[in-house]
This record gives structure tokens, sequence and C-alpha cells, in this order.
């Protein structure tokens, strides 16, 4: 079955994607996780994969970086065949934030961001200047640099999350559900940081959450997956007057739970 | 305080009856550690080793120690010395504790901690000695301080393969049915072992990651 295309999928003509799926499935145990999976993101954007737990978000990402292999078909980085990529060289040119940040708690900040560009040879000095150009990119105060992941706040963390994934400045973020552990005033600003960021550095982003509104925010496009497919990749403006029955019930979902906060009010 | 004044008069003999004891404890947790930290990093990354390994280990522990020392008697080589034997028997010993550390503190490593690490294209070995080791090293430790505590007790029964160490007094303090013999092996042994479990104990505090 052909999952419905929107225009909104169709790629920018003679460009390559930088990431794409083709026909990909993985199973694990018997389980189908992800079938005839086909998915291309454009260089510079950022591309939301919205699902409920279990629908294969984070798997996706995961084939990016190949931290799995897929049981069938193909993940192209830009346009090559991230199986026949170098492992460690596909991994080093791709940042990667996780939900529980993944901070080495006995490293520095400084340290903890510095880590990729130290194992890839740079000097000390470019290495200090790096930390702290990350620093002021993320709007973290120089001193925090000496500190342990465990002296920071969860939003902090994060912020370090991101700049150690941009330290080597690579092409591509993956990130799984980055604010998802955040309080809500965190997140949000977490969120808008995000934003200006891209603004600035026009990465290429696959990122995860189950959180329309997220999804609405960050997005230049939403993938929506369910058990393992994917269903339809829209716009946000697509996304909400789409007729598509679980694009328009996580439209539902979500202003019911605005409408009814509404209603409690007044009455 | 008949005790001490024998350690007195005896002292000679009693320094060097701890310096072999030390020797059988150090050689025999040394070569515990060297086979097995490495078993332990082993098992930790390939679950299908678990299992055999630390039965093996347990079994180990539970032989009673003067039929290990009996066991191990006609070995060629090991079995010309007896001390060559005791650090064997000792070392065998060692084993369990500090696999057993090695693996838990290797797996007691947040798993998303070596994820990123994974993601962010350390390479395995990398991610061993830059992350996972430094993060277990103080779980480490403490099977080593177990294994070396047990070790100083049970090197008093090597005496009874003429290994040597404090348990020649014991022996001899049994055979002579002298108290204040007994003791003067007892004593410096059990003072051994609180040491060693102070001076490791205190290394696994300043090594604990935070």
């Amino acid at each position: 079955m052909e999952s419905p295309v929107s225009l909104a999928n169709v790629p920018t003509e003679g460009s390559i994607p930088v990431i794409e799926f083709r026909d990909v499935s993985y199973r694990v145990a018997g389980t189908v996780v992800l079938s005839g999976f086909n998915l291309q993101v454009q260089r510079g954007e950022t591309l939301v994969l919205l699902g409920r737990s279990g629908s294969g978000k984070t798997t996706s990402l995961k084939l990016v970086n190949r931290l799995v292999a897929p049981t069938a078909g193909k993940i192209l980085v830009k346009g090559v065949p991230n199986s026949e990529d170098d492992l460690i060289r596909l991994r080093r040119g791709i940042g990667y934030v996780i939900q529980e940040v993944g901070l080495f708690p006995h490293f520095t900040i400084e340290r903890n961001i510095g880590l990729v560009p130290k194992i890839e040879g740079w000097a000390p000095g470019k290495i200090r200047a790096r930390v702290e150009e990350l620093l002021k990119l993320i709007g973290l105060p120089q001193e925090i640099a000496v500190r342990y992941p465990h002296q920071l706040s969860g939003g902090q963390r994060q912020r370090v999350g991101v700049a150690r994934a941009l330290a080597a400045d690579p092409e591509i973020l993956l990130m799984d559900e980055p604010f998802g552990a955040l309080d809500p005033l965190t997140r949000d600003e977490l969120q808008r940081e995000f934003l200006l960021l891209q603004q600035r550095l026009h990465k290429t982003v696959l990122f995860v959450t189950h959180d329309l509104r997220e999804a609405m925010r960050l997005g230049s496009r939403i993938a929506l997956m369910e058990a393992g497919r994917l269903m339809t990749v829209l716009s946000p403006g697509e996304f909400l007057r789409s007729t598509d029955p679980m694009a328009s019930a996580y439209v539902r979902a979500f202003g019911e739970g605005l409408e009814s906060a509404a209603n409690r009010e007044t009455s | 305080m008949n005790v001490f004044r024998f350690m007195v008069q005896n002292h000679q003999q009693v320094l060097e009856l701890t310096a072999e004891h030390l020797r059988l404890v150090g050689f025999s947790t040394l070569f515990a550690m060297l086979i097995g930290i490495p078993l332990g990093i082993v098992i930790a990354h390939r679950p299908r080793f678990n299992q055999p390994v630390l039965a093996g280990a347990n079994i180990i522990q539970t032989i009673p120690s003067l039929a290990l020392f009996g066991f191990l008697l006609p070995l060629p080589w090991l079995g010309e010395r007896s001390d060559r034997l005791a650090i064997l028997a000792l070392t065998l010993y060692a084993l369990l504790p500090i696999i057993r550390n090695t693996y838990t503190g290797i797996k007691g490593v947040d798993a998303s901690v070596v994820e990123a690490g994974r993601g962010m294209g350390l390479t395995e070995s990398q991610l061993l000695f830059q992350v996972e080791l430094p993060l277990a090293v103080s779980v480490i430790l403490s099977g080593v301080r177990v294994a070396i505590v047990i070790s100083v007790g049970l090197a008093t029964i090597a005496a009874a393969i003429g290994a040597g160490g404090l348990g020649e007094f014991i022996f001899r303090g049994l055979a002579m049915v002298d108290n204040r013999v007994i003791l003067a092996g007892a004593i410096p042994a059990a003072l051994l072992a609180l040491l060693a479990d102070f001076g490791v104990g205190w290394l696994e505090k300043r090594l604990q990651p935070r």
C-alpha cells in the first residue's frame, strides 16, 4: 500500500537529499518496528517525525547514524548508503542529541563539548576556542566550562548536549525528543533558542517528538508515523488543514485539550 | 601481654613471615586483576559468556581451600614450589569478586551515556577506556578490596602446604597448643586485612566519578 504523498514530500529539483530512506524495514525478534519506510530530508530543513510511542520514530533516527542496521532497504546520507561509509566517520559527521542528554558525568562541561574535536585531533587551543564559541552560541556563561554535569540544571544540561552535538560542526543533527524531559517553561525557551540557532546554522535536522505543538513550531515539514509506517508528510500549515484521519486526530486531541481548559475556566 | 613479648622477641621472624604473606597476597591479587578485569569487561559486552564465566568463578569459590591446594599439587612446574601453588590458588579465589564487580560496574554505567558516546562516533575502545572504565573504577576497586581481604585470610592456610606466610605461626601454635604463637600469626594477619581494606577503600573514594 502506498502512503499518501503530499506536495511537500517532493524533493526540490536537482538537489540530492541529505538523508534518504529507501524502502527501509526493521524487524527485531519477529516484531515489525518499521516497514516500507521512504523519506527524504532536504538540506537545511527541520523534518519532524511525529508519532506516538512505539511508532518507530526513534528507530528511524538510529538507522541514520547506524546505531541500528535495517533488516531491509537502504539509508543514504549525502547520497551514499550509510552502510558503505566508515561507521566512525559517519557518526562523527552527525550530531546526536537524546532526551536523557547522556553527558559524561566524569568530564567537565568543557571536556564534554570538546570530546569529538579532541579525538579528531584538534589542537588544544582550537578546542578551547570552539568550546567558548559554542557556550556563547547556546547562551551559557563561560564559567560553566569547568563545572560537572551534575552541577547544572536540566535545561542547561540539554543546552550542553546540543553544544556537544554541534562541536565538530556536523551538517546533520539527529534529535530524539531533546526537550521532552524539561519543564514547560524551559522547554519553551529551548525551542525558541533552537529556532534562532537554526536560522543561523541551517543544519539538516531530523527531529523526533510526540508533541504536535513542538512539531508545528520547529518543523519545516512534519512526517506522521503510526505503527512502523509513514502515514503522510505535511508542512505545519497543511497539517492543520489536513483531512488525513491520523493528522486530524492529532489536531483534534490537541485542540480539545485547549478547549476543555478554556471551558473549565468560564463555567 | 605475653603475646606482644613473644612478638617482640621474635620480631625478625614476624617481619619475615609478614613479608612472605604480603608477597603471596600481592602477586595473587595482581594476577587476579590481570585476568579478572578483562574477563569482566568481556562478559559485560558479550552476554553469552556471562553465565559460564560467573558460574565457573563461583564453583572455584566453593572448593574448600585445603582441597584446592591438594588438587593443584600434582601440576607440573607449579607443584614444584609451594609458594607458586599458593599464589595460583589465591589467584583463583580472588577471581570471583573481581570479575563480578567489573561486570557490575560496567553494566551500571548509564545506558544513555554509552549511547550518546557511541552515537557521537567514539570507537569501542575509546568508549571503554574513556567512559566505561573510569565510571566503573570505584565498583571494580571495591571488588579488588574484597579479594584482598579474602586473600589475606586464606593465605594463612597456605602454610599448610609449606608456602610460608603468617600461617606458619598459626599452625605451629596449634601444634604446640600455644595461644601466643597462634596470635603472633593471627594479629598481624588481621592488621594486614584491615590496612588493605582501609587503603583500597580510600583509593576507591578518591577515584569515585562524580
